[in-house]
């Protein structure tokens, strides 16, 4: 239990972080479709003998990267695109897992086992999201300039392609971590409810981090202890939490100033 | 603001045969060739669709010319900018207005390519960005979330990004855009303080009438460059009709109601705040004469200068 706690508090943050830069740049999608693409990975990697979260890793960033292929040589929008490419790769890995005799548990690949994780995922789930979690933040300003104003950061001589291929690895590897927690399925909302949440209460990057975390990992312990003693799925539980706390922000947040952090030092006059 | 031009030699920005052709096959620039050098304020003048974001997107390296090539003191452009030394203000900032950032935030943005990997401010970049929100004006805004700005102060901003980067070279896509007089004349005083820096500015602008007083250099495009040089070489009314085909309006004294007895003086009304006056024989007409001929002597000074240094 205790340990279900931990593990859920390091994912929900690590997902949390990265929330906040999907939200902002429109790729909301984006970890819908990564984590849908992980399965034919996880598939094959058992059938082959690999660690599953080598396997789920690269098929989730082949979606990425298909997807940007895809979009640079034809005129399909890119929603269009990763919508196709995903479930392509969604049913391809849903054709492969019932042709494949194994063990895995589709229902946990799905939608998680966090009360019934075992030490060795533990240890994987944990150092993986802790790195993660250090490179997003270490590199959360460059990321914030790239979302916020690509040609500035062109201007500087940034790569945006190479940022955003960091971006959307960093992204395959939380949701290689987080399969464990919550599942392919829910991972998406932890990847958009806690940026969205916070990107509604506050009015500055580094405050938007701050706050989608706390909102994560406050959900996700809560979540857990709720699900224990409902008996209840404990990725369900988290994400029915998150999206309660969106709820919440949406109604009270904007103008009312409940939690709106408005500086006292704004005031109307201007020069 | 501390200027850390003045004892390097002037940069030179090149495009040699530029020509770029987008992907839907339009070729919005071909063949266009012109070199500018520091310590100069050139405008950049053509119709609408003439191709002069299109040139700054090829100066900036963010459209590939299908020809040609861009240098900035004879190395590929992407040196000059990993050095920090091309700002650029784009025309209309495509930016997300809701995203959570201060004006200060924005600004500081021009100083991540003196930082570490981690882009902390230091207190030199701290002192740049208040400098530059100063010399803009938006002090009093500089907590504020950009999107809560109005059109004029969003461009400031933007300036000020520009201003802190402290580049050598300084890209802006028409800053007057939506800007009062005020604004206007706040953001040439500090074009021609940054030129006496010895950088070089290049600022597409549609105000005709504002060019002979601030720029000291034009590059004239329509789809490729019709002329550049020295502003009044360029301004004859034979180049501004190439450039502008049927789209400027003439008002011809000859043939005119004006007669002797009206003396030299005729009132011009524009909706533009400067009207441009071109003389007999379409040279340029300068609204101070006094106010030109200092300009003239200083830009001379100015070259005595770079020379001896
Ligand atoms: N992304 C694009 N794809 C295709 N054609 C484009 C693209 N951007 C611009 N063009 C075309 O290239 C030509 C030059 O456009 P550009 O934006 O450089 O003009 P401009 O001189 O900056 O005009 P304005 O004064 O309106 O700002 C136009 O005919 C325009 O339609
Ligand atoms: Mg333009």
């Amino acid at each position: 239990m205790l340990q279900a706690f931990a593990v859920g508090a390091l994912v929900a943050a690590v997902c949390a972080v990265l929330s906040c830069f999907l939200v902002l740049r429109g790729w909301s999608l984006m970890g819908d479709a990564v984590s849908h693409a992980v399965l034919p990975g996880i598939v094959v990697a058992y059938a082959v003998g690999l660690p599953l979260p080598v396997g789920a890793f690269a098929s989730g960033l082949l979606c990425a990267t298909a997807t940007g292929w895809i979009k640079r040589h034809t005129r399909v929008k890119e929603d269009t695109v990763m919508g196709v490419v995903f479930t392509g790769l969604f049913a391809l890995g849903l054709v492969l897992y019932t042709k494949t005799p194994s063990e895995l548990h589709l229902d946990h690949i799905l939608f998680g086992n966090l009360l019934g994780i075992e030490p060795a995922q533990l240890r994987q789930t944990a150092v993986l999201s802790l790195i993660v979690l250090a490179v997003v933040i270490a590199l959360r300003r460059t990321f914030m300039l790239a979302t916020f104003d690509p040609s500035q950061a062109r201007a500087l001589g940034f790569s945006i392609r190479k940022l955003d291929t960091a971006l959307l690895v960093l992204l395959a590897l939380a949701i290689v971590a987080a399969l464990q927690a919550v599942g392919i399925i829910l991972v998406i909302a932890m990847l958009v409810t806690p940026g969205a949440t916070a990107f509604l209460l506050v009015r500055s990057f580094d405050r938007m981090l701050v706050v989608a975390t706390a909102i994560a990992v406050g959900s996700t312990l809560s979540g857990i202890y709720v699900s224990y003693f409902a008996n209840a799925s404990s990725a369900a539980c988290i994400v029915l939490v998150q999206a309660t706390v969106f709820v919440a922000a949406l109604c009270f947040a904007p103008g009312k100033g409940l939690l709106r952090s408005v500086p006292p030092t704004t005031n109307f006059t201007e020069n | 603001m501390s200027p850390p031009v003045s004892n390097e030699l002037p940069l030179t920005l090149a495009a040699q045969q530029v020509s770029v052709t987008y992907p839907n096959g339009h070729t919005a620039l071909s063949d266009a060739t012109f070199t500018l050098t520091g310590g100069t304020i050139c405008a950049l003048v053509g119709v609408n669709g003439s191709g002069k974001s299109t040139l700054f997107k090829a100066l900036m390296g963010f459209v590939t010319p299908t020809a040609g090539r861009v240098t900035i003191a004879d190395a590929p452009v992407r040196e000059a900018q990993r050095k920090g030394w091309v700002a650029y203000v784009p025309q209309s900032e495509e930016v997300d207005w809701t995203f959570p950032v201060s004006v200060e935030d924005v600004v500081m943005m021009g100083r991540y390519g003196y930082m570490n990997f981690l882009r902390t401010p230091r207190p030199v970049d701290r002192e740049a960005v208040t400098a530059a929100i100063q010399r803009v004006g938006l002090s009093d805004l500089r907590k504020r979330q950009i999107g809560e700005l109005s059109g004029g102060q969003k461009k400031r901003v933007f300036v000020a990004r520009a201003l802190a980067q402290q580049g050598r070279i300084i890209l802006l896509d028409e800053p007057f855009t939506g800007v009062d007089v005020k604004t206007e004349e706040a953001i040439v005083t500090l074009l021609r303080e940054l030129r006496a820096e010895g950088r070089l500015i290049l600022v597409s602008t549609h105000n005709l009438g504002s060019v002979p007083e601030f720029c000291d250099q034009v590059v004239l495009i329509n789809r490729t460059v019709l002329a550049c040089g020295p502003t009044a070489e360029v301004f004859t009314a034979e180049n501004l009709s190439r450039a502008f085909g049927g789209a400027l309006r003439h008002f011809d004294l000859s043939h005119s109601t004006v007669e002797a007895h009206d003396g030299r003086q005729v009132t011009v009304l524009t909706d533009d705040e400067r009207p441009l006056v071109l003389g007999q024989g379409g040279h340029l007409e300068y609204r101070d004469r006094a106010a030109h001929q200092k300009l003239v002597d200083e830009r001379e000074a100015a070259k005595t200068t770079a020379r001896d240094v």
